[in-house]
């Protein structure tokens, strides 16, 4: 039998992505169906001793005040993290775009923090916020305001977390935004500035309107990133991770201690699939309601 | 009866000629990788049938190594345990217990908190070493601010304390005490505060939690007027893991509770002259301390010959032979009760006061050590952080507690 040139690139083509997706299929879809399964038992070593609970562990999930307050905090590091991310990345995005220097150079000052080990921002970071040494506290001094605790406050921790994620995570976002910003053609604002629109109009109707793909993408990763938060968090308050007082606990912090300190396997898998789910329900709902389709 | 030497005989030159391979896995700290490397290389010189691989793997990924391992049948036949987590291993099927004459030798010839290995009437592993806490200070420190002997009691504790603390405005720039609600702190209240002050921290089959009491109450909240009465200190004065022992060893604090087992990174780090104590007491109270140790342990994947090879690497490494060497090499306190009656260990100004802790030293029952441990260092926090009233904090900590127990024993 003959196959026709298409018909040999389409064969081949899907050769190479089976390939892929027999990986992706075998180590992430097949595995979340497992933690389905897990979570329906009480972990042992041996299968033939896990205990069937059916749906228990879903239960306790309801009762269980540290599952509730991971939810919570989860939730609330992206509502504040991703907006904050989007908006500075954009700011200084436009900024960058303007400079007429050393372009290249701000833009890896602002992308180097992307690339710097988790670990060491988040020791450089606890040292900067050390209520007795640190350089934000001595900066806050000088301007007459009273030493703050961050990391070591219940209250104040959280926000203080979400604010090095979003330094760190700024010059990708940055990057993002200069990249949507090239690819909108220059005759639209030539076209409109012809038409007499300036500044904050030009901004308003084509600016903004043309990156909304990137806008969609950065919200929708963006939120996962927050969504899955953990290396950060464990590493700024390493001995009392999730703490003060779990002020800093996050949904992925709790599944890595119940399953891997507490071996209690069965319950981390109900939470996994729980924030599965979140994370699902969310991507869905802002794909729905943030995709414009933009006609030109 | 020929027959039967034959056969003997036989499995024997087989046995001689296959030799056993066994795995033993720890997490990586560098002595403790080469003391192990060099008693494996002592055991196998003895045993030339059996071969020992040594693996390590960094603390934060140990547990999780070892607990996706063994389901899947590739870890380790010899594991090395915090004696903590024991109950939850066993649960979960990670480990499987020890012949019966085990549990004897235990009763026999180690310190008493090693009966903390025991789970449901069963032993489950075994140490080479164990560790007790005690009261390092600064002595130069102290020879400035004219200290001229560690502090005895509770109260020439914190008379030195205030002493010792330096403040700037709001800040401080010297304390007198590393307050570590998440380092050892959480012990000293639970093990050795309460108990000093007369209380009990658990019923005597440690299934009940009973520190909300008077005496508990009153430990809990001597402990935590520490920083809110006395001042002499403050949670995270030097950020980072452990900063209470990174700022005793920068010299910016006077005097912490540690264990035995941070000696070694002490006397690396301290630029000054080193002193440790016995724990302040009541001079009429009763003695009290917190002991620890992690345990070697069998897991389910040692079968058959394995098994054999297994316990006999065991019994080597927990051998008399084996601690002194790791008291030598690791600086860690032999767990025979035997070792530790030697006088010139007693007399030893670092080691000594941890030595004559371990007589009267107690391992906490846990049977979920993550958990119950930030059940403590919460109902510390929420004192020291959000001002609730002592006795409110210690009355949720042991409510949670309590739950956290019952769930275990299943009621």
């Amino acid at each position: 039998m003959q196959l026709s040139l298409r018909g040999r690139e389409v064969l081949w083509a899907s050769i190479f992505l089976a390939i892929p997706l027999a990986f992706f299929l075998y180590f992430r879809i097949l595995p979340a169906f497992q933690a389905l399964y897990l979570s329906l038992y009480d972990w042992h070593v041996d299968p033939s001793q896990r205990r069937f609970v059916g749906l228990e562990h879903y239960e306790r999930l309801w009762e269980d005040p540290l599952m509730r307050r991971a939810l919570s905090n989860t939730l609330l590091y992206s509502l504040l993290g991703v907006p904050l991310q989007i908006a500075l990345g954009l700011v200084l995005a436009l900024l960058l775009q303007r400079v007429p220097v050393a372009r290249d150079f701000f833009r890896a000052v602002y992308f180097a923090p992307y690339v710097t080990p988790v670990v060491a921002v988040a020791w450089v970071w606890s040292w900067m916020l050390s209520p007795h040494f640190g350089l934000v506290n001595e900066l806050l001094v000088f301007l007459g305001i009273p030493p703050q605790p961050f990391l070591q406050s219940p209250s104040q921790a959280l926000p203080t977390v979400t604010w090095v994620v979003v330094w760190q995570n700024l010059g990708f976002q940055v990057v993002l935004f200069l990249a949507g910003l090239q690819s909108i053609p220059r005759q639209y604002y030539e076209a409109a500035r012809i038409d007499g629109a300036e500044g904050w109009r030009l901004f308003r109707h084509i600016t903004w309107p043309l990156l909304n793909p990137v806008l969609v993408f950065s919200v929708v990763i963006g939120t996962i990133g927050y969504l899955q938060l953990f290396t950060q968090v464990v590493n700024l308050n390493f001995t009392d991770q999730g703490g003060p007082l779990n002020s800093t606990l996050t949904l992925a912090l709790y599944i890595y201690q119940t399953a891997f300190l507490r071996f209690d396997l069965g319950y981390a898998a109900a939470i996994t699939v729980v924030l599965f789910v979140l994370i699902l329900a969310i991507t869905l709902f802002q794909l729905k309601f943030l995709t414009r389709r933009i006609e030109v | 009866m020929r027959g039967i030497s034959v056969m003997i005989l036989m499995t024997l030159s087989f046995a001689l000629a296959q030799p056993i391979t066994i795995t033993y896995w720890q997490y990586e700290f560098r002595s403790k990788v080469e003391a192990i490397d060099e008693l494996i290389r002592r055991f196998q010189e003895q045993n030339p049938g059996i071969r020992v691989v040594h693996q390590t793997f960094p603390y934060d990924a140990f547990q999780q190594k070892v607990a996706t391992s063994i389901p899947a049948g590739q870890g380790p036949d010899v594991v090395n345990l915090y004696y903590g987590w024991t109950p939850t291993w066993v649960r979960a099927g990670y480990l499987v217990p020890l012949p019966e004459e085990w549990a004897r030798r235990v009763e026999r010839e180690f310190v008493p908190m090693v009966r903390a290995a025991i789970v449901e009437g069963q032993l489950f592993g075994v140490p080479t070493a164990v560790r007790s806490l005690a009261l390092f200070y600064n002595q130069d420190l102290f020879r400035r601010n004219g200290i001229a002997t560690p502090p005895r009691t509770w109260e020439e504790f914190l008379a030195v304390g205030s002493r010792l603390t330096l403040r700037q405005g709001n800040r401080f720039t010297q304390i007198g005490y590393g307050v570590a609600p998440d380092g050892q702190d959480h012990h000293l209240v639970r093990e050795v505060l309460v108990r000093q002050f007369g209380g009990q921290p658990y019923s005597e089959d440690g299934r009940r939690v009973l520190y909300n009491s008077p005496a508990g109450l009153q430990a809990f909240s001597f402990y935590t007027d520490w920083v809110r009465r006395h001042a002499i200190g403050v949670p995270g004065f030097f950020p980072g893991n452990n900063g209470y022992r990174d700022g005793f060893i920068a010299g910016r604090i006077g005097m912490i509770i540690d264990g035995s087992f941070a000696i070694g990174t002490i006397r690396q780090g301290a630029r000054f002259n080193l002193g440790v104590a016995e724990l302040p007491r009541d001079p009429n109270g009763p003695r009290a301390n917190f002991g620890s140790f992690w345990l070697h342990g069998l897991t389910p994947l040692a079968t058959g010959p394995k098994r054999e090879a297994a316990l006999r690497f065991l019994e080597f490494i927990t051998s008399e032979e084996a601690q002194r060497y790791w008291l030598e090499k690791v600086g860690e306190l032999p767990a025979s009760r035997r070792l530790i009656q030697d006088p010139a260990l007693l007399r030893d100004p670092i080691y000594g006061p941890f030595i004559a802790s371990l007589a009267y030293a107690t391992a906490t029952p846990f049977v979920d050590e993550t958990a119950q441990r930030r059940v403590m260092v919460d109902a510390i926090n929420r004192v020291l952080l959000q001002n609730v009233d002592p006795a409110q904090s210690l009355r949720l900590a042991a409510e949670e507690e309590q739950r956290i127990l019952d769930r275990f024993w299943g009621r």
